[in-house]
């Protein structure tokens, strides 16, 4: 049986991030009609346990987080489950760190600030390499 | 020491933080070098640390009349003080973040630290700060930069 992210139906998302206007923001502005909020959480270490918990099949990923950032959490829930789609949203801005993230198992790179569009369109390209 | 030359890293940041995330057009005064170690802050600021290739702190300050309404025109209808204080630290977080696209990797940024209602405990590392005043709609804020 084919359990890829290509062959699903609806796909569960899992927003992290320390801001809870960027939580909501990206729940509220997200269009993708496959795309379903399962939870949120506001740390890396919080993160790991929601994605045990909901098994997410698409994230997006803050990076400058307490607790536990996001490219340790990104290499955290890549150990968990290498099919998951992980979308890092991020204000960090230099091409170093995007490039370790996609080296860590990103998929994507949107760099914040961001329009409602632009993240529509990242999640958007995100699901069709999937 | 922080040359002068490098804060269009900042200003661009400020711009485009408004005209993506407001979808409005912020305008921003001349900067200015402040040599007293106190730059000033308004009645909600965001802090972030700087280590790394550069030391010191990023601030972005600004009245709740401005947050509320930059709130508001990210279709947040909630605007009590947690995510006014929430949105300065974000504002702050954004607008440093961005900066490693000239400054690189090696500018470390932490999060955000927010102070709200109590202006004396904003202060800075050094004597040295550059101000870059920010008018958006009918409101001001400011972004200071104190670098060594």
């Amino acid at each position: 049986m084919d359990t890829s992210v290509r062959s699903k139906g609806t796909l569960k998302l899992m927003i992290v991030d320390d801001s809870n206007i960027i939580r909501r923001r990206i729940e509220r502005s997200q269009q993708i009609a496959r795309l379903e909020v399962v939870g949120a959480a506001s740390n890396g270490r919080a993160a790991v346990e929601m994605f045990r918990r909901t098994q997410p099949d698409v994230v997006t990923m803050d990076l400058t987080m307490p607790e536990m950032d996001g490219i340790e959490c990104v290499e955290e829930l890549i150990a968990i489950n290498s099919e998951v789609l992980i979308l890092v949203v991020s204000a960090l801005a230099d091409k170093a760190t995007a490039v370790e993230a996609i080296e860590k198992g990103a998929n994507g790179f949107l760099c914040k600030p961001f329009t409602d569009r632009q993240l529509n369109d990242a999640l958007e390209e995100l699901l069709s390499e999937a | 020491m922080f040359k002068e030359a490098e804060i269009r890293t900042f200003i661009e940041g400020t711009t485009n933080y408004f005209e993506t995330s407001a979808q409005q057009s912020a305008t921003v005064g001349s900067p200015y070098l402040v040599t007293d170690g106190n730059p000033g802050a308004y009645e909600y600021t965001g802090v972030i640390g700087v280590t790394g290739a550069r030391k010191g702190v990023v601030y972005f300050t600004a009245p709740r009349g401005m947050l509320t309404v930059l709130l508001m025109r990210m279709q947040e209808t909630d605007t009590s003080d947690e995510n006014i204080k929430d949105l300065v630290g974000e504002v702050a977080n954004t607008i440093s973040g961005n900066a490693r696209r000239d400054f690189g990797k090696n500018f470390v940024i932490s999060v955000p630290v927010v102070i709200a209602h109590d202006l004396e405990k904003v202060t800075t590392p050094h004597s040295r700060s550059f101000v870059i005043p920010i008018n958006w709609r009918t409101h001001s804020a400011k972004l200071v930069v104190c670098l060594e």
